[in-house]
């Protein structure tokens, strides 16, 4: 059985990678609640973060012609999965030079070219898709996968469970990935659920699960290295469910303690056990330099800025541009 | 002259466009079963294996999705549905992903995936196995939505669908299945987006859908014995819809009757009775009259169903009044030829 990672460098290297998209991704979001109230970035705000360790630990295990297909919680999936940055403000900003030249906005964000196939935001509605593009690559002998990230509340609906039990039966390389925030909106599992355990329904499928409660990206990383040797060697699909916690509302960039469905109490645990926090502890007690990984932050940080200038000058679509792309454009 | 049914037309197409393209592929509800989809699917299997002619879970809607999954990785699935109605369970997949794919990556991913949907009537068919519903795919920017009416279009249609990088919705009339006519043996496209005209006629023109082709020939062939010369255009493709065809009959009959093989209300009926009046205003000389089914379900027994559906009498009748001719003796008149054929019980 062969590693599912070519190459794999050296721990050391990995780890800064994982803390390096990790901190982008942070920081990008930080730009954004920075930056939207000036109403200059006009679409709907899914923030990731808080979850940031779950797209980033699994899409360190997948190798680059794999495809992810995501929620419209997706700037995590997007940037982990290789998405450039300057593209991801200008899309957010609606600016020509976006990823699909504003007409995605942050709910529809894709790079197909980086694997990063669609961004859905009505629930469970990239899982299908996700299940015949693994349909395709076990045709077409490409040895790929399709990874497909969700939340909790996408087990909810019927298009999960018609995507699982065909991938199951079809036997495609399906890695399903959900995202358990316990959250549908604001409404609790408990409201929603008529089981006791996700993953114990879905161990009675002809599938490989694995079910973590932890925000250690290399811990998630690893898992997903597991379960795609696994999936590999049965042909199988596999299902992980990670639990995390949204540090901020369902739809924009704001926190929401005070509308009372959750405690503030609950985040400041979480908090302590930040994924950010935690990968950067790691790189300290492994040697690497405080100066070193401030000098890398500060790298990234003026990046980001100016990504973010750039997107904010950047010119609008055209008007032509509104009617593009409605069907195939042969290039 | 090759002579061929419509289903024999389907079967041929798609035996030649797998046999041209292993990419093709297809697949839904008991497509491998012995009814091998009313016949259009015999030998397929046989022929290209189970890995390219697939029986499915009963999941319409993740199998929609399924079908652009593997569209926009190199395939070209043909699914099929025995019946329209199965296709609203996956109005989701069609509508939120399968129309907006090409849109959200800005034309740069095709998405070359057929739905192949049969229209089901009579022998109780009943209000859940007898929708066509084209006029509501037709309202979702991002499908092509195709409606064959002749053998030959059926096969020319086909092919033009499958070799299309776009998502095509065929819809087939479970009658036409019976009907025969020219059928060229090589392969041959019939380009997405193009009507014809089925009868040449000079006094009025009917803008026809599906089987109401059929019966507006069999109108025009009674009219004609009353003196009345009927164009019949079939514009085949109603999205994208070229309505330059209807547009210019009517600029020389100065009428038009839409028959449309489903309900009137914010129908494709009305979308032509749009254009047509936009285009034509200064040159009609009666408002643009509309037939399709009545405003109900479609009810099972039969005494019901022939007032649901419209006919070559209704239209006989219609052109009659349009143009203010007396009504004429219809009384020898045999108007359900098809139906003979079909005993059910699908």
């Amino acid at each position: 059985m062969k590693d599912a990672t070519v190459n794999p460098p050296s721990l050391g290297t990995r780890s800064l990678e994982l803390y390096k998209t990790l901190y982008t991704i942070r920081r990008a979001e930080e730009l954004i609640i920075q930056y939207y109230p000036e109403n200059d970035m006009k679409t709907p705000m899914h923030m990731s973060m808080g979850q940031e360790a779950i797209p980033v630990g699994v899409c360190a295990a997948l190798r680059d012609g794999d495809q992810v297909f995501a929620s419209y919680r997706s700037h995590a999936t997007f940037l982990a999965k290789g998405g450039a940055t300057d593209r991801f403000f200008a899309e957010l900003y609606g600016r020509q030079t976006g990823t699909v030249n504003g007409k995605a906005g942050s709910m529809h964000l894709a790079d197909p070219a980086k694997g990063h196939m669609c961004s859905s935001a009505v629930v469970a509605t990239g899982i299908p898709v996700a299940v015949g593009a693994a349909f395709a690559h076990k045709r077409r002998g490409t040895g790929r996968l399709a990874c497909v990230f969700f939340g909790d509340g996408a087990a909810d609906e019927g298009a999960f469970w018609e995507s699982l039990n065909t991938a199951c039966v079809m036997r495609l390389p399906v890695l399903f990935v959900c995202e358990d925030n316990g959250l549908a909106v604001q409404t609790p599992a408990h409201v929603r659920q008529g089981y006791a355990s996700l993953t114990d329904i879905i161990s009675r499928f002809k599938c490989h699960v694995a079910a973590q409660d932890t925000t250690d990206v290399e811990a998630i990383r690893q898992t997903a290295e597991g379960a795609i040797i696994r999936m590999r060697a049965s042909g199988q699909p596999a299902f992980l469910s990670f639990t995390c916690y949204r540090y901020l509302e369902h739809v924009g960039v704001r926190e929401d303690f005070h509308l009372g469905y959750r405690s503030r109490d609950d985040y400041e645990a979480w908090r302590q056990r930040d994924c950010l926090t935690l990968q950067r502890a790691r790189l300290v007690d492994a040697g690497h330099g405080e100066e070193a990984l401030r000098s890398l932050e500060q790298d990234i940080d003026e990046r980001l800025q100016q990504d973010v200038a750039r997107a904010k000058v950047a010119p609008p679509p055209g008007p032509e541009e509104l009617f593009k792309g409605v069907f195939h454009e042969k290039p | 002259m090759r002579s061929r049914s419509y289903c024999e037309a389907l079967n041929e197409a798609l035996h030649q466009e797998m046999a041209r393209d292993p990419s093709t592929f297809v697949y839904g509800l008991g497509v491998p079963d012995r009814m091998s989809v009313f016949g259009s699917l015999v030998g397929i299997r046989e022929r290209f294996g189970p890995e390219r002619c697939f029986d499915t879970p009963l999941c319409e809607d993740t199998m929609t999705g399924f079908g652009l999954g593997a569209a926009i990785n190199g395939l070209r699935p043909i699914h099929v549905h025995i019946r329209v109605d199965f296709l609203l369970l996956a109005m989701n997949q069609l509508v939120n992903m399968v129309s907006t794919f090409s849109y959200s990556t800005g034309g740069r991913l095709k998405v070359p995936l057929v739905i192949r949907a049969v229209v089901g009537r009579g022998w109780g068919q009943g209000y859940q196995h007898s929708k066509s519903l084209h006029a509501l795919f037709a309202h979702i920017p991002g499908l092509k939505v195709v409606l064959p009416t002749t053998p030959r279009d059926a096969k020319g249609v086909l092919i033009a669908a499958i070799r299309d990088d776009n998502p095509v919705i065929v819809i087939e009339h479970r009658w036409l299945y019976w009907a025969t006519g020219e059928v060229p043996e090589e392969p041959y496209t019939v380009p997405l987006g193009e009507g014809q005209i089925l009868r040449r006629g000079s006094d009025l023109t009917i803008v026809a859908t599906s089987w109401m082709n059929v019966e507006a020939l069999k109108a025009a062939e009674i009219l004609q014995r009353a003196g009345v010369s009927v164009e019949v255009v079939d514009p085949r493709t109603i999205a994208p819809f070229d309505e330059r065809l209807a547009v210019e009959s009517v600029e020389r009959t100065g009428h038009c009757l839409v028959a449309d093989n489903d309900w009137t209300h914010c129908g494709f009926g009305a979308e032509v009775a749009a254009r047509v009046s936009e285009q034509c205003f200064g040159r009609l000389k009666s408002p643009v009259t509309r037939l399709g089914f009545a405003p109900t379900p479609c009810p099972t027994v039969r005494v019901l169903e022939n007032e649901f559906y419209p006919n070559a009498e209704d239209i006989v009748r219609a052109v009659e009044a349009k143009l203010g001719l007396a009504p004429s003796d219809l009384s020898g008149e045999d108007f359900y030829s098809h139906e003979r054929r079909f005993t059910g019980p699908f």
